[in-house]
């Protein structure tokens, strides 16, 4: 679906709510052009920035990529904890648009956090990250006892 | 690169390219507009930025590297994104540049010069 958005110059408004609903009425039209997987996200008004996560799985490690644009390296976290992924950060707004003049401003800023549990065991201390495009991929490899064995069976 | 093939009444296929807005926050500073787009999963080669007459359309192919494994878990959507907008005459559309950074596109647009406030000396 085409999103044609016309951004133009505003005119002076005198009702002082005009851009809290707006900013509404985007929200609304983003949630009905989202496919149903994206709605059971809640929406981003009520819960701050839920960053879009995806996990793999093959037989040697879960893969797990989340959508960060924009971050600093320092500023994403990622830890493990009793089975469960966390990932976590903040970000900034740079310093040279603190003096100008907003007119639309849909892109998060601030502390977001998303807690995945992991469907297998994985090896804590050979867990990798990379960030790269805006995208953080977490590669676990799995522990020892979680890998798929083949087991002979002898049947007398 | 997402594409859907549906048919249409006459049951023709024809195809349509699904597109994602991505979200843009814009700022206007004394010398021209910044405007910042989400747009993860997209890196310089991927970009395509047209400027015809009054508009500016900005298009992100993504390109995120397949995985071998079994997909469990996906919020992430495979479109492209694209996003129109309709410029401020007062914008020098020759001095538009664009900056590609971890899936952020900031696209700088000065005003022209002579649109800018400027004193005039009285002899």
């Amino acid at each position: 679906m085409n999103s044609l958005t016309r951004w133009q110059r505003p005119q002076l408004s005198t009702w002082p709510g005009f851009g809290q609903l707006t900013s509404l009425r985007d929200e609304i039209d983003r949630l009905f052009e989202a496919p149903l997987a994206e709605l059971a996200r809640t929406s981003q008004l009520l819960s701050g920035w839920t960053p879009a996560l995806d996990i793999y799985e093959d037989k040697d490690s879960v893969y797990v990529r989340a959508e960060l644009p924009g971050m600093n390296k320092e500023d994403i976290d990622v830890s493990l904890h009793n089975g469960s992924l966390s990932i976590s950060g903040e970000r900034k707004t740079h310093e040279e648009f603190k003096e100008a003049e907003v007119y639309r401003s849909e892109r998060f800023t601030g502390r977001f956090q998303r807690t995945v549990a992991l469907p297998t065991a994985v090896a804590a201390d050979k867990i990798k990250a990379q960030y790269k495009d805006g995208i953080l991929s977490v590669t676990l490899p799995k522990a020892e006892e979680a890998k798929p064995k083949q087991i002979d069976v002898n049947i007398n | 690169m997402k594409t859907t093939a549906q048919r249409d009444q006459r049951g023709n296929f024809e195809r349509t390219q699904e597109f994602v807005s991505p979200e843009v926050n814009i700022c206007e500073t004394k010398d021209g507009y910044v405007l910042q787009a989400d747009m993860p999963g997209v890196n310089k080669d991927g970009l395509e930025i047209t400027l015809e007459g009054n508009e500016i359309t900005l298009v992100g192919h993504r390109h995120v590297e397949r995985l071998n494994g079994e997909l469990i878990f996906t919020e992430s959507r495979d479109a492209d994104y694209r996003r129109v907008f309709e410029l401020d005459p007062a914008i020098d559309t020759g001095k538009v540049s664009a900056r590609m950074e971890q899936g952020v596109l900031t696209l700088t647009l000065p005003k022209s010069e002579r649109v800018k406030p400027r004193k005039i000396k009285v002899d």
